[in-house]
């Protein structure tokens, strides 16, 4: 049995012009490896993402003909089950840490908070899986940095502390949604290294969303392209350079190579595989 | 002809000097890049020559003639800026002509109409968007108005501040195939700030390397594409970017 089995997936919209459907019919399985979705602006990628922790609201609707977490079925769990199973089992990073991070608390405190939400323990306890949680993500000085505010810390710190968050209470599938799209270069490289081991160390599921196709397939094992609600093309992260959907092979060619000879970079022609 | 010189720029803001000892030359018709981390200085250089960060010692010029502290329409005339975010630089409450127009109202120049309609053909916008705001375009459709807009006065310079960033891969190619072909018709001088090695390949002719306020290195970009930095940190923000190309 997979970790998480999807099957037509949908996720609906009304507008005065009549439903959109932004994520139109999606499959896939996951087991405990990692995934990445890539796709454009307004491919619901993220959209797909929301809809597995039901984060999806009104009037927005989601329908699937199977979808199921762990043997969970999603579709008829109510709030208050939902409630139990995000963060605890279902977590999910986002992208920016600067909004994502509540800037009236202190950094040990929200971490504090996520795993207290799900699991009753003494306070010295929660003090140390904290300052553990802090060291594992790389923080050098946990003590100091856990009373610390989210504007006192740099981008690339309050990212991994927003992992720190996100895994302290040991979830078994992760959606990471745009994790480094605010953060340097340099600094991308190590807070995506730091999902990396900690997702390997405890076994998890990962769900990787990003327009990025060379991050993408750099740190997963399996990539699902979306377009316009639909999955194009689906192949193993190394078998990315020999893709065959004119989209996957558009987004591939429009980036610039850091030895770049092209005088005109290749864009997308959208007219050709529109789906309708 | 000497189109930006920048001479011992020394930027502070309060008591916290950013910059250090900055000094770069561009050639008129140039495309130069700043590269480097967060917090290395580069956007604050092109903040302190766009007027945005006035407190600086050491001297800035523009086509030999010199940048004072304060406002300054002549300088303002021959140089403008890109931000990085289109959805943060745009008027939320201004139409797209409205945004346009301000710049030629400030500077007292005539044929409004007809300019607007020029530039958007230019920057590759259909009319039908000359009247809507910002939240009915997409994030590259904002770029191409906010280009737009830093182009209404025919500068000369143009200060680009990571114009690429907030975008999708597919949408940056095209708005950087728009700034190679603008550059190539208008003989625009660039100066762009960037931490994406691959895009300082695909545009410029030289690049400087910024860390701590201070340029480590400057370099043309033949020797980035052969991978021919010779300074340790330029080696190592190299290498980065071509562990990621895969």
């Amino acid at each position: 049995m997979s970790l998480l089995e999807i099957e037509n997936l949908r996720v609906t919209f009304p507008t005065p012009k009549g439903n959109i459907d932004v994520v139109r019919g999606i499959s896939f399985n996951l087991d405990r490896e990692r995934l990445g979705i890539v796709g454009e602006s307004g491919s619901g990628k993220s959209m797909t993402g929301r809809a597995i922790l039901k984060l999806i609201r009104a009037p927005g609707r989601v329908s699937a003909d199977t979808f199921r977490f762990d043997g969970i079925d999603l579709r008829n769990q109510s709030e208050k089950a939902m409630r139990s199973i995000r963060g605890a089992r279902i977590s999910m990073v986002m992208q920016d840490p600067k909004f994502s991070l509540n800037p009236v608390m202190t950094v040990g405190e929200q971490i504090a908070e996520a795993l207290q939400t799900h699991k009753r323990l003494p306070r010295r306890e929660i003090r140390n899986r904290v300052h553990t949680m802090l060291e594992a993500v790389r923080i050098a000085d946990p003590e100091r940095v856990a009373t610390l505010y989210p504007h006192e810390i740099s981008g690339g710190m309050g990212q991994r502390v927003m992992i720190a968050m996100m895994l302290i209470p040991e979830p078994d599938l992760l959606i990471a949604d745009e994790p480094t799209s605010a953060l340097d270069v340099s600094v991308q490289a190590q807070v995506l290294d730091i999902i990396d081991e900690q997702v390997k160390r405890k076994g998890m599921g990962l769900i990787f969303i990003s327009h990025d196709l060379n991050l993408v397939s750099s740190y997963c094992d399996r990539i699902l392209v979306m377009n316009s609600g639909t999955i194009v093309e689906e192949c193993n992260a190394g078998d990315l350079r020999n893709a065959t959907h004119p989209y996957t092979r558009g987004l591939i060619a429009a980036i610039p190579q850091l030895n770049e000879t092209r005088d005109e970079l290749p864009v997308l022609d959208r007219s050709t595989w529109v789906a309708k | 002809m000497i189109a930006l010189s920048l001479q011992n720029l020394d930027i502070f803001y309060g008591e916290t000097q950013i910059t250090h000892n900055i000094n770069v030359e561009i050639k008129e018709g140039e495309s130069f890049a700043l590269v480097g981390e967060s917090g290395s200085g580069k956007s604050t250089v092109l903040k302190a020559i766009a007027g945005l960060a006035p407190e600086w010692s050491g001297s800035i010029s523009a086509f030999g003639q010199p940048r004072s502290h304060n406002i300054d329409q002549q300088f303002a005339k021959h140089c403008q800026m890109v931000f990085q975010d289109p959805y943060g630089s745009l008027h939320p409450r201004k139409t797209v002509d409205a945004t346009l127009s301000e710049p030629l109202a400030i500077h007292g120049v005539s044929n409004q109409n007809g300019r607007v309609e020029d530039i958007l053909v230019a920057v590759g916008l259909d009319r039908k968007f000359r009247f809507r705001y910002p939240h009915q375009l997409s994030g590259g459709q904002r770029q191409r108005v906010a280009i737009a807009r830093a182009l209404m006065l025919e500068p000369k310079l143009l200060l680009l501040d990571e114009p690429t960033s907030a975008l999708d891969v597919s949408v940056q190619a095209e708005i950087l195939n728009l700034l190679k072909r603008l550059r190539r018709e208008q003989n625009l001088t660039f100066l762009m700030v960037t931490h994406n090695l691959p895009v300082v390949s695909f545009l410029c002719d030289r690049l400087a390397v910024m860390r701590h306020g201070r340029i480590v290195e400057i370099a043309d970009v033949a020797e980035l594409k052969r991978g021919a930095l010779k300074e340790p940190y330029s080696r190592e923000l190299m290498d980065i970017s071509s562990a990621h190309a895969g």
